[in-house]
């Protein structure tokens, strides 16, 4: 039976430009995200295609230094505060919340429209810095060079990420309020599924980190207007003071990004094995663990800063605590394979590689948290490599993963299932040839942030380069095949797959108030037995 | 509150099942929202405690030179603003609507009062030179200015005193802030509810503004003594 989509849904119900900018539907407005984060990623694509460029070859041959400078600061403010921070919350958990606990809206919809507001306008901020001629601070924005020295836009990238920040923070606090008030009768905290339990942990580093960024964000500001003195050395200041606060935000900022991306993956091991995930308690209170731990490891930015080595050997200590219930989740979803009838989608090749990566990220982490290593890889691109592996090897393998997965449910039709094996395969073989030599250049001493290099470091360079022109390939695929999918894709069922989970019990694509009648849950989650 | 309901106009959003789920997922919204209000204000308190151990000498220096009487009275006035808010949510519980708009207009009023307060005190630390920046001056008549940087005991360096300003000013000011915006949720209030669009039934944002104001009472009570108190004796 060829399926059939509902008369009237979401994307139909109203059309025009007034009715997307003034949505207060959860559904459209996590397109709306979807949109802007998108063009963000090719912006923040664009300034790593030149940076891979310039590395080509030794010597610096395509930019100077200080243009180089300004494209990996660029390179990584849009990237980590306008693409992987907003990624997988804003867009699959602005969409999916509501629709997996059952309700009809977030509990905040003006709100949440309000946030993408907020986003767009400290983006606006951001990407007038770009055009106006960059920043060269690095992301991490580190004192005194960002305060005194630095004659480049740090004001008003500094601007862009004070107001984005409270775009995440509205995000968090409406998602803790949702699953906290919104759940559908008979939905306890033990039958959400795992995304959710991940984005709960999500918002609260979202709620708790993103104002200490804010408050160091804007005294950073004041420092550089006025000269306050307060991380200026020759007024009494503390620089380091600087550092504390910054990765007081900016590391569990990475839990930020990854943990949603660990609730997509435990969505895709569960559906595409049909199995419930091996161990689901635990695997939702490793995602607060994470949250909670990831709080307390600061400090390994820190190792060659100056802070004492007693501080460092705890905050060494806590930071291979976070391995654990890291591992754990790992653990489980390989545990869930174990018997399960495992079919090999798209979702799943991207679920896969997330686990792959995940896991290389994650180890090659505690190399940077042993302390006497870190002091030889500090500055590296061992670090660089690590922080890829987690960021884009995990991150945004789920990401792609969600959005295929969730695809016939946000717009109604299935993308080509070949093509879209095909870009798979392609983002991992190009992921791994960029990123895998960076790893070794590392080990050999490379430092990070230069645009010329020694001649024997050339292989590997030119290796990372083809891998990223691969990668590039592999993300603007998807791009394309999904939007031609809009309109020529074959209709999708309301369950494709089939999974459970509420949000596959409503059509595809969804009415606006998602349920035609609100489900009362009697089952667990992941419960396949009987489904059919 | 965009939509219309037969029982209740106005009053329950679509996407709520009863206004009791509504006015918890509210209060909840703004418990939430003060926790990030005091991480914000949090990297500020770390601030101080930083440097306030760095440099005792000039922090107690600097505290001297504020007015003790002034900020003895404005923490009364904003404990009292406290009460007067507390007794209009009461009276939003109960559905008065004459008492509501009394005792909001009072709680304004002593925000305003507040305000008015801490600009006096501004305006003086403007004239004394002790507004951090280009104009700041420090002389300590009792005691010779050091000159290399490193307060050693009974001499005070101006330029941490300035910094003990550049805190001040931020915390205060930030604080103040707090009052303008909450003052102006106040008159928001005032408006709505002589128009009449509170009942006993629907006051939720009276309670989470209420909520709002106590938290922002609550940083000035840390703040009063961490600025002028600490060290006073010495």
């Amino acid at each position: 039976m060829i399926p059939k989509q509902p008369r009237t849904h979401y994307l139909n119900i109203s059309y025009g430009f007034k009715s997307w900018l003034f949505t207060t539907d959860h559904k459209r407005i996590g397109l709306l995200y979807l949109v802007s984060i998108t063009l963000f990623f090719f912006v923040g694509g664009a300034f790593a295609t030149i940076i891979r460029l310039e590395l080509a070859t030794p010597q610096g041959d395509l930019v100077q230094a200080e243009t180089y400078n300004k494209l990996f600061t660029m390179h990584g403010v849009m990237m980590i505060f306008f693409f992987l921070i907003p990624a997988v919350p804003a867009v699959l958990g602005n969409f999916l919340i509501p629709l997996m606990i059952g309700a009809k809206d977030v509990a905040f919809p003006r709100l949440n429209l309000l946030s993408w507001y907020i986003f767009n306008l400290g983006a606006l901020f951001t990407i007038y810095a770009v055009v106006s001629g960059g920043v060269d601070t690095g992301w991490t924005f580190y004192t005194p060079y960002s305060t005194t020295y630095s004659n480049t836009h740090v004001l008003a990238t500094g601007v862009g990420i004070f107001i984005t920040g409270f775009s995440s923070i509205l995000t968090g606090l409406n998602f803790i309020v949702t699953i906290h008030m919104m759940r559908a009768p008979g939905m306890n905290w033990f039958r959400l599924p795992l995304f959710v339990w991940a984005h709960y942990a999500t918002s609260l580093i979202q709620v708790l980190g993103t104002p200490v960024i804010a408050i160091t964000v804007l005294l950073l500001a004041f420092e550089r207007v006025v000269r306050i003195g307060i991380f200026d050395p020759a007024l009494g200041g503390d620089p380091v003071l600087f550092q504390h606060l910054f990765w007081f935000y900016s590391h569990p900022a990475v839990y930020i990004m990854v943990l949603p991306a660990m609730g997509v993956v435990s969505e895709l091991v569960a559906a595409f094995t049909r199995k419930s995930i091996f161990g689901y308690d635990l695997v939702a209170f490793a995602s607060i663990a994470i949250a909670v731990f990831g709080f307390l490891v600061w400090g390994h930015h820190l190792f060659v800063s100056g802070q004492s080595v007693y501080a460092g050997m705890i905050f060494s200590f806590l930071s291979y605590a976070v391995a654990i219930p890291s591992a754990v989740k790992v653990f489980n979803w390989t545990a869930t394979l174990y018997k399960g009838s495992v079919s090999y989608q798209t979702p799943m090749l991207y679920a896969f590689g997330f686990i792959g990566l995940f896991t290389i990220g994650g180890l090659t982490g505690l190399f940077l948290a042993a302390m006497g290593l870190d002091i030889h890889l500090t500055d590296t691109y061992f670090v660089v490599a690590h922080f890829h592996y987690i960021m884009v090897g995990g991150t945004i393998m789920a990401y792609l993963g969600g959005l295929h997965y969730w695809w016939p449910k946000i717009s109604g039709r299935m993308y080509p299932e070949g093509w879209a094996k095909l870009g798979a395969l392609i983002v991992f073989v190009g992921f791994n040839l960029t990123f895998f030599p960076q790893f070794l250049l590392g080990y050999m001493g490379m430092p990070r942030r230069y645009h010329a290099y020694p001649e024997e470091f050339q292989v590997l360079n030119v290796m990372s380069s083809a891998g990223a022109s691969i990668l590039a390939v592999g993300y603007i695929l998807p791009m394309v095949y999904l939007i031609w999918s809009m309109r020529y894709g074959p209709i999708a069922s309301s369950n494709p797959w089939p999974a459970t989970g509420l949000e596959w019990q409503t059509s595809s694509p969804p009415p606006t108030e998602n349920f035609e009648e609100i489900p009362v849950v009697t089952w667990e989650a992941y419960e396949f037995a009987g489904q059919e | 509150m965009a939509e219309n309901h037969a029982m209740t106009p106005h009053a329950l959003a679509h996407h709520f099942d009863s206004l009791d789920q509504q006015r918890e997922a509210g209060t909840l919204g703004m418990w939430v929202f003060l926790i990030t209000e005091i991480m914000f204000f949090g990297g500020l308190f770390l601030t101080y405690i930083l440097y306030r151990s760095k440099f005792p000498h000039e922090f107690v220096a600097g505290s001297h030179a504020l007015d003790i009487r002034l900020g003895a009275f404005n923490t009364a006035v904003l404990i009292g603003s406290s009460l007067t808010m507390a007794l209009a949510v009461y009276y939003s519980q109960v559905g008065s609507r004459r008492l509501l708009v009394t005792y909001l207009t009072l709680t304004m009023l002593l925000g305003l009062v507040f305000l008015g307060v801490k600009g006096i005190e501004y305006t003086e630390k403007f004239e004394h030179h002790h507004f951090p920046g280009a104009d700041f001056q420090w002389e300590d008549p009792a005691q010779a200015p050091a000159l290399d940087g490193n307060p050693g005991a009974g001499k005070v360096d101006g330029r941490h005193v300035e910094m003990f300003y550049w805190i001040y000013f931020a915390m205060t000011g930030l604080h103040a802030l707090h009052m303008i915006i909450g003052a102006g949720l106040i008159a928001v209030l005032i408006v709505l509810a002589v128009r009449g669009r509170f009942t006993a039934e629907y006051h939720m944002p009276v309670e989470i503004t209420g909520l709002y104001w106590h938290f922002v009472d609550i940083v000035w009570i840390f703040l009063f003594p961490l600025l002028y108190l600490i060290g006073r004796h010495e």
